[in-house]
């Protein structure tokens, strides 16, 4: 009985703990998004880093032609 | 193994112990929704049509509020210079403040921008035709709680919000603020 109940006490710690640090997960505003919406923070701001990003999966994925493409997945990009 | 795990768990279920901590972990559950839900919970309602429109002079907002005295339709906008649709939105409220100024409409276009370089920079570059100001600290676009940007709201001579604009829509939200203001603007007073 004695380990249940530490195992209990555990649990609402663990989940009183959890609910004290998820108040960090507020919802954003939509004019707090300036931040967000600034053109440093675009996936695709940088051209070259996309191309070599797109290589490496492609290659990885064994698919010719990447995305975009229906491919044989030779592997030998 | 689903057969055995259901056994487990029937066992578990019969003894003491599953039910104190069945309990215990209720309680940890509740409490940690509570505490999940409360940042949820202080988001306000946005401004719908019939509620009163808090007064502009009231709202601690930089810039010179013009004298809405004599104004018979007031379009509050929520803009800010990083948003793409509000640069879209600028020339149609140019083209209405120029088109319905003299029968008393005032367009309000309320910034809610942190940084006043890039707005200045937008003010600039976009020379509006009416009033522009700033909620510095965002304390107006907070109680409207718009719910994307741009967001407007078309306030009556009694300063009722009437329409309420989410977003811009080009030809579409023109043809609307148009049908909308000459509306108002033909009410008696």
């Amino acid at each position: 009985m004695k380990a249940s109940s530490q195992t209990s006490l555990l649990v609402v710690l663990a989940s009183l703990a959890a609910g004290a640090l998820f108040q960090g997960c507020t919802t954003v505003q939509p004019w707090e998004r300036g931040n967000l919406a600034d053109y440093t923070m675009r996936a695709d701001r940088d051209q070259l880093n996309i191309s070599m990003t797109e290589h490496i999966y492609f290659s990885r994925e064994a698919s010719s032609g990447g995305r975009g493409v229906g491919g044989g997945g030779c592997g030998c990009n | 193994m689903g057969m055995n795990y259901k056994h487990e768990v029937s066992i578990v279920m019969s003894s003491d112990r599953y039910q104190v901590s069945n309990s215990w972990t209720k309680l940890a559950a509740v409490g940690a929704a509570l505490a999940l839900a409360f940042p949820v919970a202080r988001a306000a309602e946005t401004l719908t049509p019939g509620t009163p429109f808090p007064a502009l002079a009231e709202a601690g907002l930089e810039g010179e509020l013009p004298d809405l005295g004599d104004a018979r339709v007031v379009v509050v906008d929520f803009w800010a210079s990083w948003c793409g649709p509000c640069k879209a939105s600028f020339p149609v409220y140019d083209d209405l403040q120029t088109k319905f100024g003299d029968d008393g409409l005032v367009v309000v276009a309320v910034s809610v921008d942190k940084d006043v370089a890039a707005m200045e920079k937008f003010i600039a570059r976009m020379a509006p035709k009416f009033t522009v100001m700033r909620d510095a600290q965002q304390q107006l676009v907070k109680t409207a709680a718009v719910p994307t940007m741009p967001t407007s709201f078309v306030i009556d001579r009694r300063g009722v919000v009437r329409f309420v604009h989410v977003g811009f829509h080009g030809e579409t939200s023109r043809r609307e603020y148009e049908e909308e203001i000459k509306a108002l603007l033909e009410e008696p007073s």
